[in-house]
C-alpha cells in the first residue's frame, strides 16, 4: 500500500498494520501465522519502505516474539507483536509473564481455531485460552474497529493506573482478509493521540539499575497478584476516557458495551466480534416483523463488563449468548460469564447458550433467527448448550 | 583496548561487579564466579553491562524478592528464552538510541544473557540459535554444570555418560546416561557469523581475554563456561576450581575459540591426563565406577575426548586465516 489516503477499502490486516505504522512503535517482533501473517508482512513492508522506522525483530518463533517484546518493553521501548491461534498458544507462558511484569505491550490477534485437528479459520478458542492471563482483551467487529482499537490500546496499556498488556482481537479471515471501507486518521493525529511512551523502571536506565522478573515466593506473590487484580479495575474508567478523546479525533465513540436496539428489547443476543454485525442485520429484519430484539457486543471481554451488562439486562425476557468457542466439560466462556453476571439481578431473564462457528463454520442469518425464535417460543434452557450450523 | 592486570586488580578488589555479595547460591558454587569474571572484564573495559538470566540455580538464588544481588540492570523472563529476551533488550537499545530516548546515550552498553546448560543445550536452544542467527550484538554465556541443578540434579544434554542424575540414574540394570555430551560449542560455531569460546574459572586470564574478544566482536558471541556444581558433583565446597582445572588438563573441557570459523586452541595441553582422573575425583561417578561395565563407558568417553582433541588440532591448522564469513 503506497500513500495512505483517509478513506480506503482495505483488509482488516492492512488496517491494523496501518495503525501500527502510524503508532510507529520502537520495536516490533514478527512471526507469521495464518491469518495474522499479512499484518506483519504489511508492517515489514512499511519499515522496508521507510514509512515507519521501527526496529524489527524477525524472530524464529512466537515464543521468542513474546519473549523479545517483553525484553524490549522492560528495556523501555514501546513494543508490539501480532499473532493468532497456535502462535498465541506457543506464547502462552510469556503472555502471563508480560502481564505480571506490568508491561504495556499491545498485540493484535487475528482469532483462529486452535489445533487439533489443524484448522486455520476463525473461532475464539485462541483468545479464550488466554482470558485469565491478565491481559486486557478488546474485541473488534470489523476492520474499522480493529484499526481504532489498535490505536486506543496503546493509551489504555500505558496508562499509569493500568500498565497492562492489551490484546486486540479481530476475527481471522472474516476481518483480517475481508475488504471493507476504513476511515483512517491522519498520521499526525495518531502520533499526537498516542504520544510519547510513558515508561516505568526502564532496564536501560543503567544509573538506576532495577531487577526485573525476580523470584517471588509466598511472602509477596499474592500481594503482587492483588495489584494486578486492582489494575484491571481501572480499565473501564480509563477506557471511557480514552474513548472520549478518541471520539474527538475520529467522530467514532466507543462504549464498553456496544448495544444495538437494546433500549426496548425483550430479547437480547450477546456475541463477540464480527458475528455481532450479522446479528445486527438479523435484528433489523426481526424488528420489521415486530419482534422486540437487540444485540449487545462487549467491546471488552477482560476485564468482564459485569456491572454494565447487569444494567442493560435487568428485566429482559430472554438473553441468548453466542459463543465462538467451547469449554470442554463446562459452559462456553462468554455464556458462563454472562450467566454468572445475571445471578444478582432482581428480574432474571431466561437464558440460552449457543455455540457456533467453530473452525470457521459459517454463521448465517437463519441460524441467528433460529436462536431468537427459540427465545420467542420460551424454549430456552439455561443448562442446555445448543449448536448453530452443526450437522447432527 | 587491551585488558591490563592493573584494571583487573582494581576490579577484583571491588567485591560487587554487577553481582554482589549476599546471594544464596551454595557455598563454593562456580556459577557466580562465571558471571563475576564476565562482568568484571566488561566493567574494567568501560562497558556498562545489562544482564538477562534464564531460570535456574543462579537466577533463583540471586533475586529472591524483595532482595536482589544485582546492582546492574537485570532481567529474568523464563527458562528457555534468555537469548530472545536479551535480543529484545538489545533491539530496544538501538531503537531508543536512534530516537534519542536513551537515558544515558554516552554509555558503552554490553548485553549479556546467561543460562544454565538445561536452559541452553536443551529447552533454550531454539531461542539462542534464533538470536545468534539474527546477529544481535550480545554475549551469551552458558554456565555448564552438566545437569538441571535447580530442580535437583536431573540429566541434561550436557550431562556426561555415567553421571548420577535423578532422571537417568545409575541403577542395577542401566548405567545412567549412555549418550555423550551434546557438542553445543560446535553447534554455535556453525552459526558462522559468531565468536564462540570455551572458558573455565581455573584459567582466569584466558577467560578474561575471551570476554574481551567477545565484547569487541562485531556480532553475537557464545561462551561456554565450565561451572562445577559442588552440590551434585559431590565434591567439597573448595573444589570447583580444582576440578575445572582437571577438566581442562584431561581434555574433557578443551579451551579454544572459534571466530567466524577460525579455530584456535588457547590452552595447548602437552599431554592430556586420562579422563578417569577427572571422573574419580567426583562423587557423581561413584556408582558408575562400581559397575562391571565402568571401563567400557570410561573408555568410550576417553576415546571421544582424544579424538576431539586431535580433531581440534587439525581444525586449528586447517582453518588458519580462513574465516568462513
Ligand atoms: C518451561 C519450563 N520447564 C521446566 C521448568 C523447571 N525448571 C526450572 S530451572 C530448571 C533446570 C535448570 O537447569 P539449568 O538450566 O541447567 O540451570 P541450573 O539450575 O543447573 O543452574 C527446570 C527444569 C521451568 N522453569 N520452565
Ligand atoms: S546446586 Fe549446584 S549449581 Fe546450584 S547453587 Fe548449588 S552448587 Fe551451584
Amino acid at each position: 500500500m503506497p500513500e495512505v489516503k483517509n478513506r480506503q477499502a482495505v483488509t482488516g490486516a492492512q488496517a491494523v498494520a496501518n495503525a501500527m505504522r502510524q503508532i510507529n512503535p520502537d520495536v516490533v517482533a514478527a512471526y507469521p501465522i495464518t491469518p495474522q501473517t499479512p499484518v506483519v508482512e504489511y508492517f515489514a513492508q512499511y519499515v522496508a519502505d521507510g514509512l515507519a522506522d521501527t526496529e524489527m525483530i524477525p524472530v524464529e518463533s512466537e515464543h521468542s516474539a513474546m519473549s523479545a517484546v517483553v525484553g524490549a518493553a522492560a528495556a523501555g521501548a514501546r513494543a508490539m507483536t501480532a499473532t493468532a491461534a497456535n502462535g498465541l498458544a506457543l506464547m502462552h507462558e510469556i503472555v502471563y509473564i508480560a502481564a505480571s511484569s506490568r508491561l504495556p505491550i499491545v498485540m493484535p490477534v487475528a482469532n483462529r481455531a486452535l489445533s487439533g485437528p489443524i484448522n486455520i479459520h476463525c473461532d475464539h478458542s485462541d483468545a479464550m485460552a488466554e482470558r485469565d492471563s491478565g491481559w486486557i482483551q478488546l474485541w473488534a467487529e470489523n476492520a474499522q474497529e480493529a484499526y481504532d482499537f489498535t490505536i486506543m490500546a496503546i493509551r489504555l496499556a500505558e496508562h499509569e493506573d493500568i500498565r497492562l498488556p492489551v490484546m486486540v482481537n479481530f476475527d481471522g479471515f472474516i476481518i483480517s482478509h475481508g475488504v471493507e471501507v476504513v476511515d483512517f486518521l491522519d498520521d499526525e493525529v495518531v502520533k499526537k493521540f498516542v504520544g510519547e511512551p510513558k515508561v516505568k523502571y526502564p532496564l536501560l536506565d543503567v544509573d538506576n539499575p532495577v531487577t526485573h522478573g525476580p523470584l517471588d515466593l509466598y511472602d509477596y506473590y499474592f500481594e503482587h497478584k492483588r495489584q494486578q487484580i486492582e489494575a484491571m479495575k481501572h480499565v473501564y474508567k480509563v477506557f471511557n476516557k480514552v474513548a472520549e478523546e478518541f471520539a474527538k479525533i475520529s467522530g467514532r465513540k466507543y462504549n464498553i458495551l456496544d448495544a444495538y436496539k437494546v433500549e426496548d428489547a425483550e430479547y437480547v443476543m450477546i456475541a463477540l466480534g464480527s458475528t455481532a454485525g450479522t446479528i445486527k442485520y438479523t435484528v433489523d429484519l426481526l424488528r420489521e416483523e415486530g419482534h422486540k430484539v437487540g444485540v449487545i457486543k462487549p467491546q471488552i471481554f477482560r476485564p468482564f463488563p459485569k456491572t454494565e451488562l447487569q444494567g442493560l439486562l435487568n428485566g429482559r425476557k430472554a438473553v441468548i449468548v453466542l459463543d465462538r468457542s467451547a469449554s470442554f466439560g463446562a459452559e462456553a466462556p462468554l455464556y458462563e460469564a454472562v450467566k454468572s453476571s445475571l445471578y444478582e439481578l432482581a428480574v432474571k431473564p431466561q437464558l440460552g447458550s449457543y455455540v457456533y462457528g467453530l473452525g470457521g463454520r459459517d454463521i448465517k442469518i437463519e441460524h441467528i433467527r433460529k436462536a431468537f425464535e427459540d427465545a420467542f417460543a420460551g424454549n430456552l434452557i439455561a443448562d442446555e448448550e445448543r449448536y448453530l450450523g452443526l450437522r447432527e | 583496548m587491551a585488558l591490563n592486570i592493573m584494571q583487573l586488580a582494581v576490579k577484583f578488589a571491588d567485591k560487587n561487579p554487577g553481582i554482589t555479595q549476599g546471594h544464596r547460591l551454595c557455598p563454593g558454587c562456580a556459577a557466580p564466579n562465571v558471571a563475576k569474571f564476565a562482568l568484571m572484564t566488561a566493567e574494567a573495559l568501560g562497558y556498562t553491562p545489562v544482564v538477562g538470566f534464564a531460570t535456574g540455580c543462579m537466577e533463583v538464588s540471586t533475586t529472591i524478592y524483595p532482595y536482589t544481588a544485582w546492582n546492574i540492570p537485570y532481567i529474568h523472563n523464563a527458562f528457555e528464552n534468555a537469548a530472545a529476551t536479551v535480543s529484545g533488550v538489545e533491539t530496544a537499545y538501538r531503537a531508543l538510541l536512534k530516537r534519542g530516548r536513551l537515558v544515558d546515550p554516552n554509555k558503552k552498553y554490553a548485553f549479556f544473557a546467561f543460562g544454565g546448560d538445561g536452559g541452553t543445550y536443551d529447552i533454550g536452544l531454539q531461542s539462542l540459535s534464533g538470536a545468534v542467527e539474527r546477529g544481535h550484538k550480545f554475549i551469551y554465556i552458558v554456565y555448564d554444570n552438566e545437569g538441571y541443578m535447580n530442580t535437583g540434579n536431573q540429566r541434561s544434554g550436557a550431562t556426561p555418560p555415567g553421571s548420577q542424575t535423578t532422571t537417568q540414574p545409575v541403577g542395577k540394570k542401566l548405567p545412567g546416561k549412555i549418550q555423550l555430551k551434546k557438542n553445543l560449542v560446535e553447534i554455535m560455531a556453525s552459526h558462522e557469523n559468531v565468536y564462540v569460546a570455551t572458558v573455565s574459572t581455573s584459567e582466569p586470564m584466558d577467560f578474561f581475554k575471551k570476554i574481551e574478544k567477545a565484547l569487541e566482536f562485531d556480532g553475537p558471541s557464545f561462551i561456554a563456561a565450565m561451572s562445577p556444581c559442588v552440590r551434585f558433583w559431590r565434591v567439597n565446597d573448595d573444589k570447583a576450581v580444582e576440578i575445572s582445572k582437571l577438566a581442562v588438563e584431561t581434555g574433557y573441557w578443551p579451551l579454544y575459540e572459534v571466530e567466524r570459523g577460525v579455530y584456535k586452541i588457547t590452552k595447548k595441553v602437552k599431554e592430556l591426563k586420562p579422563v578417569r582422573e577427572f571422573l574419580e575425583k567426583q562423587g557423581r561417578f561413584r556408582n558408575l565406577l562400581k559397575r562391571p561395565d565402568a571401563d567400557e563407558i570410561i573408555n568410550e568417553l576417553q576415546e571421544y575426548i582424544t579424538r576431539r582433541w586431535e580433531r581440534l588440532l587439525a581444525l586449528e591448522e586447517a582453518t588458519k586465516d580462513k574465516p568462513i564469513r
